[in-house]
């Protein structure tokens, strides 16, 4: 227990610290950015309660927003990635499998799985991040096209980030 | 009230999400209104100590760039200099004579490019056609002969100068009436070889060897070099002279045009001779 605590602890620090001084510089094409601190959520253990799960999130978007001078709008954008993920394991994963399977990762999961679990996860926050941001309907459709590349981008450093990982695991 | 616990319990996941999301957005639009105001900002006491940290780390990154700009900053600076302006003006001095006729003018010239080590060696000087240059005119060092003038643009021309292969200026012996071509063979930025010279004369180290004045190029008793050493080359009825050139090329900076008034008249004058 104390090992997932810190585990947990450690990526959100490790985490905040690459999103805000390595990746806000990682510029896409002038386009996007990518953010690979919605990790810590996604990798949150599958018992974690859902009010320390909303808090939790809240937390990382509020240290990004910090960081960002945008206040609020990543912690809203996170708010809502948890939900989703609330939905998306509550219908993809039997309970019982708690037991065994304790975190959602890459090397429990299997690829498939974390593959789509990624995927709608990151669009879904994307989505609303730059919705929020841009609060126009008139810009829809290139909001539209900077959540795509975005996604990609996120998409791409957390299966990589997470193979890397998983290998390790594998060799202890 | 057991029913709406547990009606709360059961979705709350959902009443979770809405009391932060309205946090979040609540955060959102006041801080909108008051983003610089605002006590949560980078210019947070710690945030802010984080970030200049993070700059003094990442300035190191930058110096290549700071320098390149710093660099053209630098360049913009020195093309302001009078050094950066082509001198127009032109210091040719002609002194009107109603007896005496000039015949050779000289045109001052910068040398701004030159080579020497190549085969055929060319130079470039700051003076061109708006300054009356011509094409084929002779130009001269301080201390010798330097070259023909080979091309000519508005502002600048170039130089063929003695170390090419094509280049035959004719000279003498200075006190002699014997003359030659010089001939550069490639080897020796240093030296040339004066031909065609008879081999009857007893040439001596260390004379001087000076343009002839035949056609219209060189005045009479321009300085060339002076003489290393002199000899017959298998069998042949005329000298080889190794020439010490007077003119240092890689000192070279200033040099002369001459401009013949005469020349155009006396290549008619020849050219007529061929027609016939």
């Amino acid at each position: 227990m104390s090992r997932i605590l810190l585990f947990n602890v450690l990526r959100f620090i490790i985490l905040v610290f690459i999103q805000v001084f390595l990746l806000k510089n990682m510029v896409f094409y002038n386009l996007n950015v990518p953010f690979l601190y919605i990790l810590f959520i996604l990798l949150l253990p599958f018992e974690t309660p859902n009010i320390l799960l909303f808090t939790l999130s809240f937390l990382m978007g509020f240290s990004i927003d910090l960081f960002s001078d945008t206040l609020g709008l990543h912690a809203a954008a996170c708010t809502v990635l948890a939900l989703m993920r609330v939905f998306f394991i509550s219908i993809t994963v039997q309970k019982d499998n708690y037991d065994s399977d304790p975190e959602p990762t890459l090397g429990i999961m299997g690829f498939r799985w974390f593959f789509f679990y990624t995927l709608i996860l990151t669009i879904t926050h994307h989505f609303f991040l730059f919705n929020l941001e841009v609060f126009k309907f008139a810009e829809i459709l290139n909001t539209f096209s900077r959540v795509l590349i975005s996604s990609t981008f996120t998409v791409t450093l957390i299966l990589i980030t997470e193979a890397l990982f998983y290998r390790k695991k594998q060799r202890k | 009230m057991r029913n709406l616990w547990r009606f709360i319990s059961n979705y709350n996941a959902l009443f979770l999400f809405v009391i932060f999301f309205l946090i979040s957005i609540v955060l959102l639009v006041r801080n909108n209104d008051f983003q610089r105001s605002s006590t949560l900002n980078t210019s947070n006491q710690i945030v802010g100590n984080f970030y200049e940290r993070y700059n003094n780390i990442s300035k190191y990154l930058h110096l290549e760039v700071v320098n390149d700009s710093l660099a053209r900053e630098n360049a913009l600076l020195r093309s302001k200099l009078p050094s950066a302006y082509f001198n127009d003006s032109l210091v040719s001095k002609k002194i009107t004579d109603t007896i005496n006729k000039v015949q050779y003018e000289y045109i001052e010239a910068e040398v701004i490019n030159k080579s020497i080590t190549s085969r055929n060696n060319y130079l470039t000087i700051n003076r061109g056609s708006k300054h009356g240059i011509k094409k084929g005119m002779g130009v001269i060092g301080p201390s010798g002969v330097v070259g023909i003038v080979w091309n000519v643009s508005e502002n600048f021309s170039s130089i063929q100068s003695i170390l090419h292969e094509d280049t035959r200026i004719n000279s003498s012996i200075e006190g002699t009436p014997y003359f030659g071509p010089l001939v550069w063979d490639g080897e020796n930025s240093q030296i040339v070889t004066l031909t065609d010279i008879p081999n009857q004369l007893n040439i001596k180290p260390k004379a001087k060897v000076v343009t002839s004045g035949l056609g219209v190029i060189f005045p009479k008793g321009i300085m060339v070099g002076t003489v290393l050493k002199s000899g017959v080359k298998g069998g042949g009825s005329f000298l080889d002279i190794s020439v010490k050139l007077s003119t240092n090329f890689y000192a070279l900076q200033h040099v002369y045009i001459i401009k013949n008034n005469f020349a155009a008249e006396q290549l008619l004058l020849e050219a007529q001779n061929k027609e016939l």
